[in-house]
């Protein structure tokens, strides 16, 4: 095993297998914000007065699908998440999921049913949990549902801890990044149940921006986790412009990043379109701010009909919009310039080229959706198209980066040790580790 | 009768001249100059659809509800500046929710004064009021079909304050929320009523809230109420 660990293709392809749900997530959260129907259920965490896990699917109408299907979807996520952390561990996972998991869930989920019913049936230990502060918890409608659910968990994982995988823990960094999506996948539906206990936008706005950092950690872990990262074998003749590119995507990573921002501070605004077209707007492309052009541009909505029924805008939105636009225009242009000299930064024909290729066109496909969702008066699906290629394009930019680190670095280390070009590569790479080279299947 | 005092102050202040004579009321019309925008039908669900009568006319947004003679329905009107302490009335105002739309779509009412909202429909709603003014709560409450009436209380003046249903995002309600007790919201025919007005001088005001939003800033004009009331008319004027 190199310093690296090794390949175990079942967890890189559950690795593979939690993005793509967290990316099904992000379009959830997306479509709940494009409908405004963030809340359609007042209550957090259970749903109308029903534990969410046992809300009946005949009640799931209007907002409440949405709204409901995206809690869901949150809690599979944070589920695999877990999963994904305890993978990491290898084979003592398994005995922490059997010992310790299980039995707390299952000891949970008993202490529910317990204080429900004794709460309920004797007076005097209904007085002594008042007394403790826990009547309220105790005699909650759904705290049945709740020791169901927790009991049901405790025997899933003490199962699946019986029969979990006998394989060695992935090495050091993918444990640290697990560990750290569990923790942020908590704080994601904390926040999420504050936003709606709160009513506070803002607090949505943070909500979406933890979503994407969280897609683009899981992203990482599932390429630590790829056979190409742990084989250093592949990494075949990069050269030393790589690690500029690797800068540079880095940097649009982070614009991208600062452009998801403005784009959830402009959609939890709920006002709709701050400009009436796109490229112009009442004839300009940079639209106006001024306290003329806003009133002018709010009577003008007052005098469309849509039942969606948004606020006026306000010089605010404006100027969201006016740096939403610049930013783009700035990724735009940086995308532009790495695909058209990819072939200077990369080697000729080199995967990566190609799959900055695919990120530009990612890149091309946001732009066009950016427009379409000005085009369609904000239509719910093109915004949240929008908001899953902007998740993408951040993702792709972000692992783009870290791939050219990687491969600049193993240019360095080439042109230190050329006469035992990759195999003594691998080698450095082992020593380093203080570990032999092994392969795990 | 400390109603009746509030008043008398009331008139005591703006009439100049007052006399403490019982009020009168301020009756008028409100007309639409100008032909508003189509109204866009409302996306209702299969289960709101099946709230509404067979070969019904589908609802449509309600933004200019206008009648064959150009009566506005749906203006806020109520007298400026007026000051002194009012007890609120105890009688709540109804919201109800019927085939998935709030009705009233205007309401107004008093500082400290309940609004109760009902459920007719069979389906649930969520009750949530978006304030704009610090001082009055937001709140956001399930509503079961036919479930017990939610209340709202509001103590601080606001315009055009948004009730909207979340679960059915076309429903909205609009709730102006008044220091006095004179104000009236426009009906069907664009004709309204401000009772019990004491004698004096005034200010009166008309908002719509399409054509005079998002400031609210509607058109108004200086009344003299006498013994027997008095008529204020309003033309609001969209084509400008």
């Amino acid at each position: 095993m190199n310093g690296e660990g090794v390949y175990n293709p079942r967890f890189y392809w559950f690795a593979v297998f939690t993005a793509a749900a967290t990316l099904v997530l992000i379009g959830s959260g997306g479509i709940v914000t494009s409908k405004g129907v963030g809340m359609a259920v007042p209550d957090w965490p259970n749903t109308y007065g029903y534990n969410m896990f046992f809300f009946p699917f005949s009640q799931w109408i209007g907002g409440v699908f949405w709204e409901h299907s995206h809690r869901l979807t949150g809690a599979g996520v944070g589920l695999l998440t877990v999963l994904l952390a305890v993978w990491s561990f290898g084979r003592s996972g398994g005995r922490f999921l059997c010992r310790i998991l299980a039995p707390l869930l299952g000891l949970g989920g008993v202490l529910c049913f317990v204080l429900h019913y004794i709460a309920k049936s004797s007076a005097s230990i209904a007085a002594l949990l008042e007394m403790v502060g826990l009547l309220y918890f105790a005699l909650a409608e759904t705290r049945a549902q709740d020791g169901i659910l927790l009991m049901a968990l405790g025997a899933i994982f003490w199962i699946g801890g019986l029969y979990w995988p006998r394989c060695p823990a992935a090495p050091r960094r993918i444990r640290c990044l697990a560990g750290i999506a569990v923790a942020v996948v908590i704080s994601q539906g904390v926040l999420g149940g504050l936003r709606v206990r709160l009513m506070q936008d803002e607090i949505g706005i943070v909500h979406a921006a933890l979503a994407h950092l969280f897609f683009v950690l899981i992203a990482v872990v599932a390429l630590f986790a790829s056979r190409w990262w742990v084989n250093r074998k592949s990494h075949a003749a990069p050269t030393l412009k790589t690690q500029a590119a690797g800068w540079m995507l880095a940097a649009v990573a982070s614009v991208i990043f600062g452009q998801l921002l403005l784009g959830a501070g402009m959609r939890h605004q709920h006002a709709g379109l701050p400009v009436s077209g796109f490229p112009l707007s009442e004839g300009r492309f940079w639209p106006l701010a001024d306290e003329a052009s806003v009133k002018a541009a709010n009577v003008a909505r007052n005098r469309m009909a849509d039942y969606r029924d948004f606020p006026a805008i306000t010089r605010g939105h404006i100027l969201l919009y006016r740096g939403h636009l610049v930013l783009a225009l700035t990724i735009f242009a940086t995308a532009s310039l790495l695909f058209f000299f990819r072939r200077g930064v990369f080697p000729k024909d080199h995967w990566l080229a190609n799959l900055l290729a695919v990120w530009f066109l990612f890149i091309c496909v946001q732009a066009l959706l950016g427009a379409a969702t000005v085009w369609s008066n904000k239509a719910a699906d093109i915004a949240t198209l929008h908001v899953v290629f902007g998740a993408l394009a951040l993702a792709l930019a972000s692992l783009l980066s870290m791939i050219s680190f990687r491969l600049a670095n193993a240019a360095r280390q080439l042109a230190v040790e050329p006469a035992g070009s990759l195999s003594g590569l691998a080698e450095v790479a082992g020593r380093r580790a203080g570990m032999a080279h092994s392969r795990f299947s | 009768m400390k109603k009746m005092n509030a008043q008398f102050l009331a008139g005591l202040v703006f009439g100049g001249a007052a006399v403490g004579a019982l009020g009168g009321d301020i009756t008028g019309k409100i007309t639409l100059k100008g032909t508003p925008p189509d109204e866009m039908v409302l996306p209702l669900d299969a289960m709101c659809s099946q709230t509404r009568k067979a070969g019904e006319t589908p609802p449509t947004t309600r933004f200019y509800v206008v009648d064959a003679n150009g009566g506005l329905a749906d203006v806020f009107v109520s007298l400026k500046s007026v000051s002194g302490t009012f007890e609120p009335p105890e009688t709540p105002v109804i919201l109800d929710q019927v085939g998935c739309e709030y009705v009233p779509y205007v309401l107004a009412v008093q500082t400290g004064q309940k609004i109760a909202v009902k459920n007719s429909d069979p389906v649930f709603h969520n009750v949530h009021p978006t304030p704009r003014v610090e001082g009055n709560p937001e709140s956001n409450k399930a509503q079961l079909p036919n479930g017990k009436d939610l209340h709202f209380v509001f103590s601080q003046p606001e315009k055009f304050l948004r009730f909207k249903c979340d679960v059915h995002r076309w429903m909205f309600a609009y709730v102006n929320v008044v220091a006095h007790p004179f104000f009236a919201v426009s009906g069907e025919d664009g004709s309204y009523t401000i009772k019990n007005v004491p004698p004096g001088e005034y200010e009166i005001e008309a908002i719509h809230r399409k054509a005079h939003g998002p400031k609210y800033v509607g058109v108004s004009k200086k009344i003299t109420v006498g013994t027997d009331g008095a008529t204020a008319d309003f033309v609001v004027d969209i084509t400008q």
